[in-house]
This record gives C-alpha cells, sequence and structure tokens, in this order.
C-alpha cells in the first residue's frame, strides 16, 4: 500500500502538466493584436512567426499525449513505454520554449546588428499575451522534467521489488 | 530506491544489458561520436565571423568605406547554442572516461542510476540549445514580413553556410544523444532473477 501515494503524486503532476500545456497553447493561440502605425497598421498574430506555430503545435501535441497516459493502467508494458514517451515530450517541450523563446527576445530588444527593430513598442498587448503564453510553456517543462525523473524512479522500483 | 545486489556488478556479468564487452563497446563507440558531432558543433559555431566591407559613397576619389561584421555573439541564441553543446560535449566527454576506467567506482549501484540521470539531462539541454539556434537561423535566412525584419543570409552567406552545419552536426548529436540515454536507461533494467516469487504490484 505504500505505492499508493507515489500513485497519486504521480497522476497529480500529470494533471498539473496537462493543464499548463493546454494553457500555454490556448493562450498562445489567442494572441492578436492590431495597431495603426501613423497611416499603417500594423497586424501580430501567432502564426505570423514559425517558431511560434511550433509552439503551439508541441504544446497540442502534449496536452493531448497527458490525456492520453492519464489513463494507462499501472504495472502493464505500456507503462515502460511511457517512460521513453515521456523523455521524448520533454525534449519537444524544451526546444519549442527555447526557440519561441528566442524569436520572442528578438520581439521584445530587437537585433542593432541585424537591423531588426523591436516590435514589443507597438503591440505591447501582444507582447504580455505571448509572455503569458511563455510562462505557462515553461511552467510545463518544468512539471514534465520532474515527471520524467518520476516514471523513471516507479518503473525502476516496479521491476526490481 | 534499494537495490538488491547492489556491490556486485561482477557476479551477474551475463543478465545485466551492456556489461558484456561488445554490449559495451558499442554504447562507448556511440558515446564516442556524439562526443565528435557536439564537439565540432561547439567549435564551427563559436568560430563563425564573417566581416563585409561595403561602399557606401564616394567623395571625390576616395570611397567611404562601411565594415560590417556577422558574429555569433550578436545573436544570444546562438550564444545559448554554443554554451549548449559545449556543455553536451562535455558530459559526454565525462560519461566516456567514467565507462574506461570507472569500473571499480560503485556506490550501491547508483553510477548506472546517475549516468542515466545525468544523459536525460544533457538531451534536454541539447535540445533546448538546437531548437532556439533553428529558428533562430531560419528567421536570419528567411526575415519576417510581417515584424519588417529583413534577412541577413544574402548578405552573409558564409556565415549562414557555416552556422547551418554547426546545426547539422548539434542535430546528429542530439540524435545520438538521445539513443545513448534510452541505452543507459535499459541498462539498468536488470531481468528479475527466475528463483524469486513475483512480486504482485
Amino acid at each position: 500500500m505504500e505505492k499508493n501515494p507515489k500513485r497519486i503524486l504521480a497522476l497529480l503532476l500529470r494533471v498539473l502538466a496537462l493543464g499548463a500545456a493546454v494553457s500555454a497553447t490556448i493562450v498562445m493561440a489567442t494572441s492578436h493584436e492590431r495597431a495603426n502605425f501613423f497611416t499603417a497598421s500594423f497586424e501580430a498574430e501567432y502564426s505570423d512567426t514559425p517558431a511560434f506555430k511550433y509552439f503551439v503545435i508541441v504544446n497540442a501535441v502534449v496536452s493531448a499525449y497527458s490525456l492520453i497516459a492519464l489513463f494507462v493502467p499501472w504495472g502493464s508494458l505500456l507503462r515502460r513505454l511511457l517512460v521513453t514517451l515521456d523523455l521524448l515530450v520533454t525534449m519537444l517541450l524544451t526546444s519549442s520554449i527555447s526557440a519561441a523563446l528566442a524569436i520572442a527576445q528578438v520581439g521584445k530588444k530587437g537585433n542593432s546588428h541585424a537591423g531588426w527593430l523591436p516590435i514589443c513598442g507597438q503591440v505591447p498587448k501582444y507582447c504580455d499575451h505571448v509572455t503569458g503564453a511563455l510562462a505557462a510553456g515553461f511552467a510545463a517543462v518544468i512539471i514534465y522534467t520532474i515527471l520524467l525523473m518520476f516514471s523513471v524512479h516507479s518503473v525502476l522500483n516496479d521491476l526490481l521489488n | 530506491m534499494a537495490l538488491r545486489n547492489g556491490g556486485k556488478t561482477e557476479g551477474e556479468h551475463e543478465s545485466v544489458p551492456f556489461s558484456k564487452p561488445k554490449g559495451r563497446w558499442l554504447l562507448l563507440t556511440v558515446r564516442i561520436v556524439a562526443f565528435l558531432a557536439t564537439a565540432s558543433a561547439t567549435i564551427v559555431m563559436a568560430l563563425n565571423k564573417e566581416t563585409k566591407t561595403l561602399v557606401v559613397a564616394t567623395i571625390g576619389s576616395t570611397p567611404i568605406t562601411l565594415t560590417l561584421t556577422a558574429k555569433f555573439q550578436h545573436t544570444p541564441a546562438f550564444v545559448f547554442f554554443v554554451i549548449a553543446n559545449a556543455n553536451a560535449s562535455f558530459h559526454n566527454l565525462l560519461m566516456i572516461l567514467v565507462e574506461i576506467c570507472g569500473n571499480k567506482l560503485d556506490y550501491k549501484g547508483l553510477r548506472l542510476v546517475l549516468v542515466a540521470v545525468f544523459d536525460m539531462m544533457a538531451v534536454v539541454l541539447a535540445s533546448a540549445g538546437d531548437g532556439a539556434a533553428t529558428f533562430m537561423a531560419e528567421l536570419g535566412k528567411r526575415g519576417n514580413s510581417h515584424a519588417r525584419w529583413n534577412k541577413i543570409c544574402d548578405k552573409f552567406d558564409s556565415y549562414c553556410d557555416r552556422g547551418g552545419w554547426a546545426l547539422i552536426a548539434s542535430y546528429i548529436g542530439l540524435s545520438l544523444l538521445t539513443l545513448i540515454s534510452a541505452l543507459s536507461m535499459i541498462r539498468l533494467m536488470k531481468p528479475k532473477p527466475a528463483n524469486q516469487p513475483t512480486t504482485i504490484p
């Protein structure tokens, strides 16, 4: 019966990760702002940048995976497959948050060497919105890293004890 | 996690995966190739620099030139890429040394567990570095018309080429690191001895 608190903890972690991934997807996908810059109108959307599109796609896939992984029976062979998939998913999540952060940093501070001007001055609400999505994505990464270590530990415990 | 038969890594030679010489040499070879890939990615990106002089105007007979440089330090994403790959290659080197000369060092069987955990962390770090650098390189190559960011690869083509090669090497290193991590995890799974009763989870 001492395994039950660990199972509850693992389930709780996965639910938290699901929540973080879902919120990251939704917040990023709904980021949209239109600003009027002198005579030209400037419209900012998440689909303007491939990095943000990749972020939305990866977080959507991770949400679906988390939802399915909540219902895998304990002790079965699928649990061991889950460890490998957890590693792949953590890898995807870190690369997506890293890519989105890189592009968002260019958007906020610009790059004087390349002649790229920051856009956050013109669309501040879009920038804040994206920052919120990135924070949720970062939380998803951290929770998934903890969950990965937890999955490896629990699978090895099942095998050795 | 309590491991039975913790110190006896010599006794159960046949039942632990990748402890036979052939399996160990396979793992070691993959680690060496991964180390070479990540180290070359670091070095190629760290030495990535291109200078271009443009003639802006001509006063009389003396031309006024403008010198533009493209260095990897100008972009924080590439700096992170170099740091992440340097860490990954250092990790590979350390693990190679542990494989070759660390057979006597063991503390209650924790050595294999630590190697597996560090391998997973290296995979995560390398993937983050790759992701940032890929999308930054794509931005440099194609620009972004919505944000009015011009592409720079048409002016600094050898800088972009070398960055591309560094990225490819880093992706090879990343896929090999994933393979190594999977192999390390498999190595941790010792099969259950046949004469002990199976426990119901």
